[in-house]
């Protein structure tokens, strides 16, 4: 297949909520801005089938925000930095108003509801924000690998127009990677093409990861379905088959609880609590949420339904592409990281940032990541880092799919972690990984690469796990029920065949300094 | 997952080719056929975007699932009316705002 050439300033992978602000922000610089998507700018991504509430908090009085970020840096669990929580605040609450033009904020007695957008609305916003700047968007458009030039900086990347079979390489001073996060193949909602691309390209080209060991958020959705909209299940029962209520209460506690009677048996749950005036709108404020009852006849408010835990990876998980200055640099010099794809071990900790840090901090890692990009500007020579593929499929695209979600998706195995266990399960995902790492799969470079990246972001989910010998956050270990003192620190992950482990001893800014 | 597009009701614009995040439909001769069901990722998005209501997608995300065109014609282009999608959104506003208050609720309850 010959090559079409493209020449740019600033490459953006990845066209979600992050990359839509990293290329607008970019733009808006004055330089040229490809935007390159696996889907469609506008559909693809978490974002735009959920309806993201963004950490939003007044500047005024300054008692406000400090007290926040307080309480949610003690959520952390020692490993958030108050600086980047300061930041992601304060340039979330400058950015959202200035999206009036495209999305229509409802303004209720003189106060404009800013903090919450619909996502499909919100991202065919951020599609028209994009346009009306100039960024140059590619749909349907999966890059596959990064180029390198000889100094080791990155010097653009390489990919398909899937829809035309056209290969492709765009030489680019400066790369952001805004590929989401990983899902694990977990049908989590919108999550399709979170499959972990950029962790494999990033750390292909020498950058490393942070906070791959809280991986492991779940969340409540119908059985079968995808629909992790969890508003309303804020008002949930749950019930086990012979119709006991069980002794389950939302909160944060909920995903463990439900996990555990999950392991014991079906579990259903009832609605009943929504009151009547809720239940009336909620067609019109989560319209995704109703549809698959509705599909199936069902009267969530009257009928008790099915549940089942749907794994998030690291997408309301913490790891990623690890950062090392305020625009969002990674290791590799001109590679900057935003929004899932990037760790957000700095804003949420040990923690989930679901629910208000993780949206803000795509809007506004973002936004550094595509102004610091705009700065590079220089084109360099460029050599394709990609692995050579040669021989016949050891494995089918199906066997590669049910192996991650077979190790990585059950609570008994990722929820409640222990030594053997993870163990057991990484041998698996190495031999996966000796299986299809220089060989094809299927007959399409977007798909195999996309199979290579998930399960390379398995291998380096559970080496980490298996180094933090405690309990934090989210990462659960049965054989290691206590937090250790000693452990408060992040864990760097590095390598592909050869995955390195090493604990990070930095300084967050202290509170006080704020 | 996608169960349904129905050529009849199609109008071949293509918009739904075009949209799909996970590339789903292939154009065929005047409207577009189902190329790729196991792509599919359930996100219902196709159906916002066609403006006729000749698409249905079935809340299944694990395996496809035939549907009788007669039974889900009811259910055809509701997602995108209690949206508000396009031509929509002045009769049916989009209440995503009122979120906020619905969580406080839950939590005084
Ligand atoms: C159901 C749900 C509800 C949520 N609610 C909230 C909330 O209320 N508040 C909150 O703060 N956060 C919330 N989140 C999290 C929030 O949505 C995400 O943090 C945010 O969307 C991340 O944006 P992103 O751009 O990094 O990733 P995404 O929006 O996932 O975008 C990544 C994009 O990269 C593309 N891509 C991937 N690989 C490639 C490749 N190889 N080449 C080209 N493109 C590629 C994908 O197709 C995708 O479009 C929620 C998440 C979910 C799943
Ligand atoms: S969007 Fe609807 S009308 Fe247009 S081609 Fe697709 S199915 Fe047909
Ligand atoms: S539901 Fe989503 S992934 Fe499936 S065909 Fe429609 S747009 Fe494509």
């Amino acid at each position: 297949m010959s090559r079409t050439v493209y020449s740019t300033d600033v490459l953006v992978i990845g066209g979600g909520l992050a990359g839509c602000w990293a290329a607008v922000a970019a733009v808006r610089e004055g330089v040229r801005v490809i935007l390159a998507e696996k889907g469609y700018v506008g559909t693809s991504g978490v974002t735009a089938t959920a309806g993201p509430g963004h950490w939003w908090v007044p500047p005024n009085p300054p008692e406000l925000r400090q007290k926040a970020i307080a309480e949610r840096h003690a959520r952390g669990m020692g490993l958030s930095d108050p600086q980047w929580m300061a930041r992601i605040i304060d340039t979330t609450w400058k950015t959202l108003p200035t999206l009036s033009n495209h999305y229509h904020f409802y303004t209720e007695n003189g106060v404009t509801h800013y903090r919450g957008l619909r996502g499909p609305e919100y991202m065919r916003a951020m599609r028209a924000l994009a346009i009306e700047a100039g960024v140059t968007i590619m749909d349907q458009s999966p890059i596959h690998d990064l180029t390198l030039a000889a100094d080791g900086s990155v010097a653009g990347a390489v990919g398909e127009h899937r829809q035309l079979q056209q290969a492709f390489e765009v030489k680019a001073g400066a790369v952001v990677m805004a590929t989401g996060g990983c899902a694990f193949f977990s049908h989590l909602l919108g999550s399709g093409n979170n499959t972990g691309d950029g962790y494999r390209m990033a750390v292909a080209a020498g950058a490393d990861l942070s906070g791959m060991e809280f991986t492991n958020y779940y969340t409540v959705a119908p059985v079968r379905s995808n629909m992790t909209r969890s508003m309303a299940y804020s008002f949930a029962r749950y019930f086990d088959s012979v119709g006991r209520e069980l002794d389950i209460k939302p909160g944060p506690e909920v995903n463990e609880a439900l996990a555990k009677a999950l392991m014991r048996g079906k579990v259903f749950c009832w609605l009943d609590r929504v009151p009547q005036d809720i239940q009336a709108i909620m067609p019109h404020v989560q319209p995704n949420f109703v549809a698959p009852f509705d599909r199936r006849g069902i009267n969530p408010y009257r009928d008790r339904f099915e549940v089942t835990l749907r794994g998030e990876g690291t997408i309301r998980g913490i790891g990623g592409i690890n950062v090392i200055d305020d625009a969002c640099q990674t290791r590799v010099p001109g590679l900057f990281a935003a929004g899932d794809a990037a760790t957000r071990e700095l804003i949420a900790g040990a923690v989930s940032g679901g629910g208000a840090q993780n949206s803000a901090w795509a809007l506004s890692s973002g936004q550094w990541a595509g102004r610091g990009a705009a700065r590079r500007r220089q084109i360099r020579t460029s050599e394709v880092v990609s692995m050579r593929i040669s021989g016949a499929p050891l494995l089918s695209v199906e066997e590669v799919v049910t192996a991650v979600r077979q190790e990585m998706e059950p609570p008994a195995k990722n929820m409640f972690r222990s030594d053997s266990q993870l163990r057991r399960s990484l041998q698996r995902m190495d031999a996966v990984w000796a299986a299809v790492r220089d060989r094809p799969v299927s007959s399409e470079r977007w798909r195999d690469q996309a199979l290579r990246a998930t399960v390379a972001t398995a291998r380096w989910s559970l080496n980490a796990a298996l180094t933090r010998t405690e309990s934090r956050g989210m990462h659960r270990r049965t054989d290691f029920p206590a937090l250790d003192p000693h452990q408060a620190h992040r864990l760097i992950v590095s390598g592909m065949d050869q995955v390195a482990v090493c604990p990070h001893f930095a300084l967050a800014t202290p509170l006080e300094a704020l | 997952m996608i169960a349904d597009l129905d050529p009849s009701i199609c109008n071949g614009c293509g918009v739904c080719v075009q949209i799909c995040p996970a590339n789903v439909f292939d154009m065929g001769a005047g409207t577009p056929v189902i190329a790729r069901t196991d792509d599919c990722q359930t996100c219902f998005l196709c159906e916002l975007y066609c403006e006729t209501d000749a698409i249905y997608v079935d809340p299944d995300c694990e395996a496809p699932v035939a549907v009788d065109r007669e039974q889900i014609s009811p259910l055809r282009g509701k997602f995108r009316r209690e949206s508000g999608w396009g031509e929509q959104a002045a009769e049916h506003p989009n209440l995503h705002w009122r979120m906020d208050e619905i969580f406080r609720r839950a939590r005084e309850a």
